[in-house]
């Protein structure tokens, strides 16, 4: 009972104490709009706020797939190849090194100002932790695994399929759950730099109109969004690995 | 199938555990090593499974039909190695399903159901790993062992992480479904290779070398009670003492 209520609460109890500030700081609406005047804009606007939103929401999960099957292949490239490895691994970290939202210009140049820019946003922000959470994961198969195998007479190919990828489930889910927070902000900024559609030139639209109140609102149906992807992810990550849950349990239950 | 393995060497660290052994392993029957830890035992297990990669050991292997023993080893370890993704069925399947590219055949799942059958399991062949304890999930690693049915044994300590009604519960297991098999067992424990083995050996010094047989007799498993055991056991504890300095 107490685990349903308890979001409903903190979420009231935020909004009363956004109201109280309004009401303290006696703020006009223009620069801070008190929770219920944004939700009358969110009613009012509905449907432009959501046709908004299916832009940025496709931008989204555009990027979080192609960034993730990106970074799986490339996982699995570093892994099988070892040549590849050494050549490959420098030039990851180095492309860390510059910030993605440095990028966001040059995108807008190249992939021009529609949804592939944003996605292409969305897929460099996502790829780097995938790939490293996806290699981690396939080079820390247990070593014990591995000979079994090689007694048990696997080839490479089956080691790798068999053993060291379902092994490496648990990391990958791990990677998709950070993919899955980060890529809305990939997303956001793409709009924020150049952009027509989405919630994020809706943001910045709003803002410089005044329209501070259609600014939250737009604010609030990207952090529903965000929360219900998030959700998503994590449920599909643990359907990957079922068995992880059980053994948890057994771990604290103990051994025979 | 005989199998003799030749002036077998293991360095450690530019150290030489040691060098020029030779192990003859007769057919059908038991054969244990006992040592103290770090005289090689396992490497020297590892050499005969293929999957002695860290270790600088060098030996010739010859069987007594000819042929290389690679792929005619049957390896079980002390952790049970089940892998946590795959029911208990397909852990006992887990040869068949790593080696041929079509999933198994009606026959080998009915041969798993009764391996897991014959170990006390066979009603739980469709649970997980991680819903046993640690008995049950070494009982699977017998049946998955037997699965294999290869012409050798090779088991590295395999019931040293249980307790002590356990390990004989699985000690008894394991004689009975590997009586007239070729195995080589390591251990330090002096009574589970009383009780288990046709012959043993003792593997110590430095550099190591193994000792004269020692045949027990009776059939086993030999209880633990037995006036003859128990006082073999004394004997080979005295000796394994010695070498602690």
């Amino acid at each position: 009972m107490m685990r349903w209520l308890r979001p409903v609460i903190i979420t009231l109890g935020l909004m009363l104490l956004w109201q109280l500030i309004v009401w303290l700081t006696d703020a006009p609406h223009f620069i801070l709009p008190g929770p219920l005047r944004v939700l009358e804009t969110l009613i009012a606007q509905f449907p432009l706020l959501m046709k908004h939103a299916g832009i940025t929401l496709a931008e989204i999960l555009l990027g979080l797939l192609l960034g993730t099957l990106l970074g799986l292949i490339s996982a699995l490239s570093l892994v099988t190849w070892g040549g590849l490895r050494r050549w490959l691994m420098p030039v990851l970290v180095v492309s860390q090194a510059i910030p993605v939202f440095a990028l966001a210009p040059v995108l807008m140049l190249w992939l021009g100002y529609g949804m592939a820019s944003k996605v292409a946003m969305a897929t460099l922000i996502i790829y780097f932790p995938v790939t490293a959470a996806c290699f981690d994961g396939l080079r820390q198969t247990p070593t014990g695994y591995l000979q079994l195998a090689r007694t048990l007479g696997a080839n490479r190919r089956a080691q790798l399929l068999q053993i060291r990828l379902p092994a490496a489930l648990p990391a990958f889910g791990s990677g998709l759950r950070v993919a899955a927070s980060v890529a809305p902000i990939g997303a956001v900024v793409g709009e924020w730099v150049g952009s027509s559609t989405g919630l994020g030139y809706l943001m910045l639209n709003a803002n410089a109109r005044m329209q501070v109140d259609l600014m939250f609102a737009a604010l609030m149906v990207l952090a529903v969004m965000a929360l219900a992807l998030y959700f998503s992810v994590n449920l599909i990550a643990r359907r990957l690995t079922p068995w992880l849950q059980e053994s948890t349990s057994s771990t604290t239950r103990g051994d025979s | 199938m005989e199998i003799r393995i030749e002036q077998a060497s293991l360095h450690w660290q530019q150290h030489c555990v040691f060098t020029d052994l030779n192990l003859t392993l007769p057919a059908g029957q038991w054969t244990s090593i006992l040592g103290q830890s770090g005289v090689g035992k396992s490497s020297l297990l590892q050499l005969l499974c293929g999957i002695a990669d860290d270790a600088d050991i060098r030996g010739r292997i010859q069987c007594s039909d000819g042929r290389p023993l690679e792929g005619r080893v049957a390896w079980m370890a002390q952790q049970d190695l089940l892998l946590p993704w795959l029911s208990l069925r397909d852990n006992v399947l887990l040869a068949a399903r790593l080696t041929q590219s079509r999933s198994a055949s009606t026959e080998q799942r009915e041969l798993a159901l009764y391996l897991l059958q014959q170990v006390g399991l066979g009603e739980r062949a469709d649970a997980l790993p991680a819903q046993l304890s640690g008995g049950q999930r070494q009982r699977v690693a017998l049946a998955r062992t037997l699965f294999q049915d290869k012409p050798l044994v090779c088991m590295d300590e395999p019931f040293s992480a249980l307790d002590a009604i356990n390990r004989l519960k699985l000690q008894d297991l394991a004689a009975e479904l590997l009586a007239d098999r070729t195995v080589l067992m390591i251990t330090h424990d002096p009574l589970e290779a009383l009780r288990l083995s046709n012959r043993i050996l003792v593997l110590q010094g430095s550099p190591a070398s193994l000792s004269a047989p020692l045949l027990p007799a009776g059939a086993t498993p030999r209880p633990v009670s037995d006036p003859q055991v128990l006082q073999q056991q004394a004997q080979l504890l005295t000796l394994l003492a010695e070498t602690v300095t």
